[in-house]
């Protein structure tokens, strides 16, 4: 695969350098006359110095034969600029943009990016997982459909608690597909089955029922 | 009509001065609050401070109720990232982004994005005036 990084920071640096390894044909284009200097006197030809927003330097990047573009300079804007020519002035068949703000995500798969990546989403989730807080954690997004693999420990408290699922007024769009007890005891759930303090209930929800199954579970 | 512009240069300042003497209602957002003096001490607008591609920066601009948005701060891509939100997320009816660069604003006008180009604008102009 021929990939174009933008942004020879030091995520740029060790994704160029893995995509090498991995046998990929790779240039990295990096605004920064300084930075892009000392790139090329470890990757040579393999750096290009000027603007990845840039129409001019794009083409000259050989960007209409890219299979992929990845943008992860430190700057949202640019990324989604970086993507979005890319994409409709280049044709790159796939697009990956870095972004910041976990905020702007919906914005970059509403302008057709095809995946983001969030440095700062990722670090959150993983705190999300280590306090054992009542929130609900992510296990995994599929953003392009809109839905989200989640999982939660029912509390002592639980409005959920004695009634079976069914009458829980759990929304279409969500289902319990699993909960397991005990810690090691699964359980393939019915409409009968009744919730128990300290289950772990796994859900795949639409994003707009996330709420409401959190409020089942936690109230 | 409630505008909100972004970016509080000469571009910015001026065009909120003309649209609030003409009786608009106008918010102005920048990252600097110092550039804000550009609006003169009698400017009857609003200001907030902070960066125009984040959703609740403009919301606190008042995005939601605004009739249109301007995008005039001196990073092209700054631009057309926050008319794209403007446009996309919270569906402002008339969306304006100001850009440098000739080539993206092509580009971005054929996306559908109202862009003025100034660096175009201002040569066409002089070459006009040179030539007669």
């Amino acid at each position: 695969m021929y990939i174009i990084v933008v942004g020879g920071g030091k995520v740029g640096y060790y994704l160029t350098k893995s995509l090498l390894e991995a046998g990929h044909e790779v240039l990295v284009i990096e605004k920064d006359v300084h930075k892009s200097a000392r790139l090329m006197d470890e990757l040579g030809a393999l750096v290009l110095q000027g603007d990845g927003c840039d129409v001019a330097a794009m083409s000259q990047a050989g960007m209409s034969r890219a299979d992929l573009v990845v943008a992860v300079t430190g700057d949202d804007e640019d990324n989604l600029v970086v993507c979005q020519v890319a994409k409709h002035k280049f044709n790159v068949p796939r697009t990956i943009a870095r972004i910041n703000n976990p905020k702007n995500e919906k914005i970059f798969r509403i302008l057709g990016i095809d995946s983001t990546v969030s440095s700062t989403e990722l670090i959150l989730s993983q705190i999300e997982q280590e306090i054992p807080s009542r929130s609900l954690v992510h296990l995994m997004t599929l953003r392009n459909v809109g839905v989200s693999f989640i999982e939660m420990e029912v509390p002592p408290d639980s409005p959920a608690l004695g009634r079976p699922l069914r009458d829980l007024g759990i929304p279409d769009d969500c289902i319990l597909p699993l909960i397991v007890r005990g810690g090691s005891q699964a359980i393939i759930p019915y409409g009968d089955t009744i919730l128990e303090a300290g289950d772990q209930v796994i859900a795949v929800t639409s994003e707009k029922s996330e709420e409401k199954i959190r409020q089942i579970v936690y109230g | 009509m409630r505008v909100v512009i972004l970016g509080c240069g000469r571009v910015g300042a001026y065009l909120a001065n003309m649209l609030a003497e003409a009786g608009h209602q106008v918010t102005v957002i920048d990252k600097n609050s110092l550039a804000f003096n550009r609006l003169g001490a009698d400017f009857p607008g609003k200001t907030v401070v902070g960066t125009g591609i984040d959703e609740d920066v403009l919301r606190r601009a008042g995005i939601e109720q605004a009739d249109a948005f301007v995008a005039v701060t001196n990073g092209d891509n700054t631009n057309m990232m926050s008319a794209q939100v403007a446009r996309e997320i919270f569906g402002v009816k008339r969306v304006i982004c100001r850009v440098y660069d000739p080539l993206r604003g092509e580009l971005y006008r054929t996306l559908g994005l109202e862009t003025i180009c100034s660096t175009t604008w201002a040569a066409n102009r002089i070459r006009e005036l040179l030539e007669g």
